[in-house]
């Protein structure tokens, strides 16, 4: 069967993305929110934050912005595979002579798809705001690398959501926590202006290294040892995700 | 690996294989002991109807018997082969059609069926689809989102999805519940059909005038195991009376029901 594999998941990414084709409002949802952050974090807060560099504020704070985008975008993928699994489905797919792990193949790909189209009417509207890049293509590449891992990494998370979650608002809750992580991070302001522990637990968080090296990679600076802890806990929360999405999965589906 | 539905026959001269066979089949929730040792056998090409009320396990046996659930104890078999050791084959003969109709809601019922003909890796899935819509009376809303069927379309286009690939064996679990009296009735019809074009049924109900419409046997499960299985006839002789006469209020309102809004009535086809 598992000659099937990439035939069933092509199939199966097409339905969800036709999904989201024809409620086109979930990636303008998921784009509205980190809009309206940047829109409060460059014309409000920004003028009063010192990030010690010489860069504009927006160039400062886009990283995360677009961490938040893709935290609160993986969250329709719970809520769709919830639904599925509600609907019956998935029982359908299930009971059908298909390789198995393509109905969960399905809704990763798609969650990829739609995040890179919110991600990038993101970046389309901060450089309407005034983000400049001087990345180079390779630099380019390396940050939409990245945010495919992590991409990756937050959907595997979903999965688990939504395989395990009891109710729709369930199978989303565990974006929120996802969404909040930036903002105590590298992301709007230097952690050297926190106290103590927050500042500690900042700096040693996913998404400070995962922020730094995305500033760096856009301000065309070398990206020192940052890109390797970034890469590391990013493969790594995806392979633990995943570990534990395949064995839920494999639960449910017997 | 072949991609073959019909799985291969038996050989000539040798004992005709059940479609359905069910021996001891054990199954518990943590605490639960939902099935107590369940045994019957489905020939080939007839409707088998699973009576029991509401939590009397027809679904867990259901969902064991299309690979969903594993048994604790016990073997099935569908076309001979064990759910067990080979799902994939098992897969490859039958069909589910759940409780809660297995749609996608935001396809139109055309997209329904050509999702279910490619994950089936069948030619021509276009055909196929416009085939069904005829077969079901739904060629007008085929380009309609499924959302937007009312319960009986929606059931029809379940069925349809479910017989794309002709598997030789369809599981439906409690396929009218929650439906209208016509709709009902367009499935039983339905089912018919099936069954007298070689298809083997196993369906689950807890109406007894559905399994008496319908199945060609009856097997009642309660309390985890099968306490009567026979014909209609065998059946009426053995119920006790009380038991009947509860069930048998449903259809008599059914006939109040499709007289008022002025259907036909079921006896035409009883």
């Amino acid at each position: 069967m598992t000659a099937h594999v990439l035939s069933d998941t092509r199939v199966l990414t097409a339905r969800s993305l036709t999904h989201i084709v024809r409620s086109p409002d979930t990636i303008i949802t998921t784009a509205v929110t980190p809009i309206a952050l940047m829109l409060l974090f460059v014309y409000v807060f920004g003028g009063a934050i010192q990030t010690g560099g010489t860069e504009s504020y927006i160039d400062y704070m886009l990283p995360g912005i677009l961490l938040i985008t893709i935290a609160s975008g993986v969250a329709y993928t719970a809520y769709r595979l919830f639904l599925d699994l509600q609907g019956g489905i998935f029982q359908r797919f299930q009971s059908m002579p298909i390789a198995r792990s393509s109905v969960l193949w399905g809704h990763v790909l798609t969650s990829l798809v739609a995040n890179l189209v919110s991600v990038a009417i993101v970046i389309g509207v901060a450089l309407i705001m005034g983000f400049r890049t001087g990345a180079s293509v390779g630099a380019w590449l390396a940050v939409i690398g990245i945010l495919v891992l992590f991409t990756l990494a937050l959907t595997w998370i979903a999965v688990i959501a939504g395989l395990s979650a009891k109710t729709v608002d369930g199978a989303s809750a565990f974006s929120y926590p996802l969404i909040f992580l930036p903002f105590i991070s590298s992301a709007f302001v230097p952690t050297d202006s926190m106290p103590g522990p927050v500042a500690w637990f900042a700096e040693n968080q996913p998404v400070t290294s995962i922020v730094d090296t995305t500033r760096a990679l856009f301000a065309g600076q070398p990206v020192g040892t940052d890109i390797w802890v970034a890469l590391a806990w990013l493969v790594g929360i995806m392979a633990v995700a995943f570990a534990f999405a395949m064995r839920i999965y494999r639960r449910k589906a017997a | 690996m072949t991609t073959a539905t019909q799985p291969a026959a038996p050989r000539p001269g040798a004992p005709a294989v059940p479609a359905v066979r069910v021996q001891g089949v054990e199954k518990s929730f943590k605490d639960v002991h939902v099935l107590k040792g369940v045994d019957f056998d489905v020939e080939k090409g007839s409707i088998f109807a699973l009576l029991g009320s509401n939590g009397a396990g027809k679904t867990t046996l259901v969902n064991i018997l299309s690979t969903l659930l594993k048994a604790d104890g016990g073997t099935a078999t569908v076309q001979g082969f064990d759910v067990a050791e080979s799902p994939g084959d098992v897969r490859r003969s039958i069909s589910l059609t759940g409780q809660f109709a297995a749609v996608d809601e935001v396809l139109t019922g055309r997209e329904n069926l050509v999702l279910v003909a490619r994950l089936r890796h069948l030619e021509d899935p276009g055909r196929i689809a416009d085939d069904l819509l005829a077969r079901f009376s739904l060629t007008d809303a085929g380009d309609r989102r499924a959302a937007t069927y009312s319960g009986g379309m929606r059931r029809r286009l379940d069925i349809a999805m479910s017989l794309i690939g002709d598997p030789p064996v369809i599981f439906l679990d409690e396929p009218t519940t929650g439906l209208d009296p016509q709709a009902r009735i367009e499935v039983w019809q339905t089912v018919k059909a099936l069954a007298d074009g070689g298809t083997t049924v196993l369906l689950t109900t807890q109406y007894l005038d559905e399994a008496e419409q319908l199945a060609d046997r009856i097997a009642i499960l309660h309390e985890g195991v099968i306490i009567r299985n026979g014909t209609l006839a065998e059946l009426k002789r053995l119920l006790p009376a009380a038991k009947v006469e509860y069930v048998e209020k449903q259809p008599s309102l059914e006939e109040v029901f499709l007289a008022l809004v002025g259907e036909k009535t079921t006896k035409e086809s009883r």
